[in-house]
């Protein structure tokens, strides 16, 4: 009995015992259903194995829609505790945890997995490449980052979940202040997710850099593109860092070190400048394909090309760079000079002169274009006003000075909501809608899109502005609750009157699509928004080879200009065709890493040698392999353009 | 297989190539997550708390030792990757075998340095700073048994299945990551030993 006692919550409710209800239930649904239904094998040999990245890129959307709802359940939550002082709804240890676990979800495992799983589906298809450069270390990414997001997910109901917020700052996630195995969860479900994407960002450069069609120079490439290569820069150069310092903080809780202790040598502020090394690139790793979204929606919606194109290039590699000189200013007020807070401060805003060139960049793309306000154009065009407000309200956190006042009060709450939502979130719902028909060859109506539009538009805004002034007012945040006397009451109602409004959008977006699944219309044909790159040009939806001849490439709107300037996209005949093999090993390999996090986690050794052994067979393994993928012959080619309609 | 014969053998093929830039690239964040490592033993050096301080536990002679070892190691690899390029199978296993067993040698001085350091106590739980030495040695030591088991498997492999675009693109990417272990081990031994000495 002893051994099972650690799997205990320290810290249980009546809604943690019926949420392990709620979770069994599930689980045991599922496996009957799909028994029922003798999906098993369809679900092995067509999603578990497979290395396609359009299906991989549609595993990843759908695992961030479901954390999307994982981590608003947790906000809601939230806002429900605040909206009326002296709530007793979650105590401060629940409120903790329920802000720490709402941060690493949203970050991690929602915004980084949507952000990534948009990548794979689009970006093969904008260069015209049949698949990624490495189809097989694909696969182990996403299994990587899905193993890391159930680990993190089951902490709450399997030994606690981590209460030392998304920043994990030391000493309070250390053993002394955080009792509970729920920093170690964070700790390896981060790593191995972390992994994962470290293998995302080399793909995707190789990719990008060695694969695209002929004919398609750097500067002629589709700007979400650019804006993906830019994005696996930094992934690859942030990541590691942030491996570090979990490794680190792992050994400290674990192992005994004293890193980021208080005595023997140990600095806590290690911690926090090692996270933000990572964090600050991390957030411009979140908005930069945001920004290539929204570039390609606003030509498309605008049918104008982009303005500025090679500026909306310069600024990205500008603000790339930039991203890592800034980081002090998460902690202008833990006690550096003046001189280093007057850099860093200084940095900061440089970062709001390449971003405000693409803002105008923007709007001088739709000047005297012919709009189109469909449900993707909407998100881009409320963006824009929305997400200046939040880099406002950035720069004036950056003066060092100033932001003593607000540092760690709603008003910084307010901020990288007021940046991350409007500008990542809505981004990830336009996107999606727009490459939607793409993925699933029907569109989703369009009346129900703007109802969820505004909706989220509208509960935005009641949602985060209050917390404007509250800040400034000192409300400071992560506490769970506030006396009647500070007068903060009525402004947080009106949050969680916002945050209510939120939740009706995401539902009605559930709803869209089911109500989409079932009426809208099949046989779009391949190009429904009139559109200019190179996604568009090959059938709807996309054969697994995406392209039956490779495109030629003239311009950085090949499709476009073959729609209006007869560039002949496809020349040539058909030739037979080199597609990777399915492979079992990166599912399995990933729960190996499961349960090597589960072992670590819980001090198992057992568990962990043994699931280590198997992760290092499975790579010698993968060594010997003799795996040359298989050919897809002319005929077989012909056959599948023909029931497509022709060639194209 | 399109096989490209301009090229050398490790880049005749496209997936080749793809596989070379990948580990470029890879290569790009190993030496983030190196320079992370040296950055925090850099803030760590002189705190060393209770325990003792580098000038008190290094000791030069395996050390140098080491440095001989592979940097010899990386000598040899490089003149199994030229064997490669002429097509001598058994002149490129046995330098490749001679890297591995160097490899391993450099390994064993450092198991041994490790017990030294365990009894002189300094250990992982001593202090800040050995916890940091001792993480980023380990980091190091970690990669180079890891190219030991992986230059095992591609030796193997060459033997079965002789030089092919398939082992000669694994023996090349190797051959990197063992130079690449090489640069490290010298900064390791600059600006950790012998700064640490001085
Ligand atoms: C013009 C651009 C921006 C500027 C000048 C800026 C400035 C700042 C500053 C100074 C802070 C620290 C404030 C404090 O702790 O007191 C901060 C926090 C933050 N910002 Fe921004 N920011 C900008 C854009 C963004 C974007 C685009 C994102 C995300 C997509 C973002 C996400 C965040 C996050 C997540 C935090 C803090 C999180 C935390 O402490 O938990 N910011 N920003
Ligand atoms: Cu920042």
């Amino acid at each position: 009995m002893e051994f099972f006692e650690r799997f205990a919550v320290p810290h249980p409710s009546p809604l943690i015992y019926a949420s392990m209800v709620a979770i069994g239930l599930v689980i045991i649904a599922i496996v009957l259903g799909i028994t029922y239904f003798k999906k098993w094998g369809y679900l092995w040999n067509e999603w578990l194995t497979t290395t396609d990245h359009k299906r991989i890129g549609i595993m990843y959307i759908i695992s961030a829609l479901l954390m999307l709802f994982r981590g608003g359940a947790d906000a809601v939550m939230m806002r429900f505790q605040t909206s009326v002082p002296e709530n007793a709804f979650l105590d401060a240890q629940h409120y903790n945890e329920v802000f720490t676990t709402h941060g690493v979800v949203m970050i991690f495992f929602m915004a980084m997995a949507f952000v990534i799983g948009l990548m794979n589906f689009v970006v093969p298809l904008q260069i015209g490449a049949r698949d990624v450069a490495f189809p097989r270390l694909n696969a182990i990414s996403f299994w990587l980052y899905f193993a890391g997001a159930m680990l993190f997910n089951v902490s709450f109901v399997i030994g606690g979940s981590p209460d030392a917020g998304w920043t994990n700052y030391y000493p309070l996630a250390g053993n002394d202040f955080s009792t509970s195995v729920g920093v170690n969860y964070y700790n390896w479900a981060l790593q191995i997710s972390g992994i994962g994407t470290l293998m995302t960002g080399i793909n995707f450069i190789a990719t990008i850099i060695k694969m695209r069609a002929p004919g398609m120079t750097l500067m002629k490439m589709p700007m979400f593109t650019w804006s993906s290569l830019v994005t696996n820069v930094i992934i690859v150069f942030a990541f590691p860092v942030l491996t570090i310092a979990l490794l680190m903080g792992t050994f400290d809780r674990q192992l005994g070190t004293f890193f980021f202790a208080s005595e023997n040598g140990g600095m806590d502020m290690m911690w926090a400048n090692l996270f933000w090394v990572w964090g600050h690139p991390e957030v411009y790793i979140l908005i930069l394909p945001a920004f290539g979204i929204y570039s390609e929606i606003i030509s498309t919606f605008s049918e104008r090309n982009l303005y500025g194109y090679k500026s909306m290039v310069g600024s990205m590699v500008i603000i790339s760079l930039l991203s890592f000189f800034v980081w002090v200013h998460h902690f202008f007020t833990m006690g550096h000079d003046a001189l280093t807070n007057s850099i860093f401060s200084i940095t900061t805003m440089a970062i709001a002169v390449p971003t405000g060139i693409k803002i105008f960049n923007w709007l001088l793309t739709m000047w005297k274009g012919k709009i189109r306000f469909t449900v993707p154009m909407l998100y881009s065009v409320a963006f824009i006003p929305l997400f200046t407000i939040g880099g406002v309200t950035g720069v004036m956190l950056a003066i060092a000075s100033a932001d003593y006042q607000y540092h760690n009060t709603m008003f910084l709450v307010a901020h990288f909501h007021n940046v991350i939502i409007p500008g990542v979130v809505f981004a990830m719902l336009a996107g999606l809608t727009y490459w939607w028909p793409k993925m699933f060859g029907f569109m989703l109506n369009e009346k129900i899109g703007k109802w969820a539009f505004w909706f989220l538009t509208v509960g935005f805004c009641f949602s985060f502005f209050p917390m404007y002034i509250t800040g400034l007012d000192g409300q400071a945040r992560r506490m769970y609750t506030y006396s009647e006397a500070s007068g903060f009451g009525p402004l947080n109602m009106l949050s969680f009157f916002g945050a209510g409004l939120m939740a009706i959008g995401f539902i009605v977006i559930v709803y869209n699509v089911y109500y989409s699944f079932r009426y809208a219309k099949r046989g779009i044909g391949d190009d429904p928004w009139n559109a200019r790159s190179l996604e568009w040009a090959t059938h709807n939806p996309v054969p697994e080879y995406n392209f039956a001849i490779v495109p030629q490439v003239n311009s950085s709107e090949a499709f476009w200009d073959s729609k209006k300037k007869g560039h002949k996209l496809f020349r040539g005949d058909y030739k037979e065709i080199h597609m990777p093999n399915n492979s079992g090993l990166p599912v399995i390999m990933a729960g190996l890493f499961f349960v090597f996090g589960f072992s670590f986690v819980f001090y198992i050794w057992a568990g962990v040698i043994i699931s280590g052994i198997g992760i290092l067979a499975c790579m010698a393994y993968r060594s010997f392999e003799k795996d040359h993928g298989r050919h897809i012959k002319v005929k077989e080619i012909e056959e599948t353009e023909d029931k497509f309609g022709g060639a194209k | 297989m399109k096989i490209n014969n301009t090229q050398p053998l490790e880049y005749s093929t496209e997936q080749n190539q793809l596989n070379i830039l990948g580990f470029w690239v890879f290569l790009g964040a190993e030496i983030m997550l190196f320079a992370t490592l040296f950055t925090s033993y850099f803030v760590y050096e002189n705190r060393v708390g209770n325990g003792p301080s580098g000038a008190e536990i290094f000791e030069l002679t395996p050390v140098l030792i080491e440095t001989i070892l592979l940097l010899t190691s990386s000598f040899t690899i490089g003149l199994a990757i030229n064997a490669m390029r002429l097509n001598r199978k058994k002149a490129m296993l046995t330098f490749l075998a001679v890297t591995l067993v160097l490899g391993l040698a450099f390994l064993g001085v450092e198991i041994y340095e490790f017990t030294h350091y365990y009894h002189v106590g300094a250990t992982l739980q001593t202090s800040a700073f050995t916890g940091m030495l001792l993480t980023t040695l380990g980091t190091h030591g970690a990669h180079v048994t890891f190219g030991l088991v992986w230059g095992l498997f591609i030796f193997i492999q060459i033997k079965k299945n002789g030089l092919t675009p398939a082992t000669t693109n694994k023996s090349f990417i190797f051959s990197l990551y063992w130079h690449f272990l090489d640069v490290v081990w010298i900064f390791i031994f600059s600006f950790i030993y012998l700064k640490g000495m001085m």
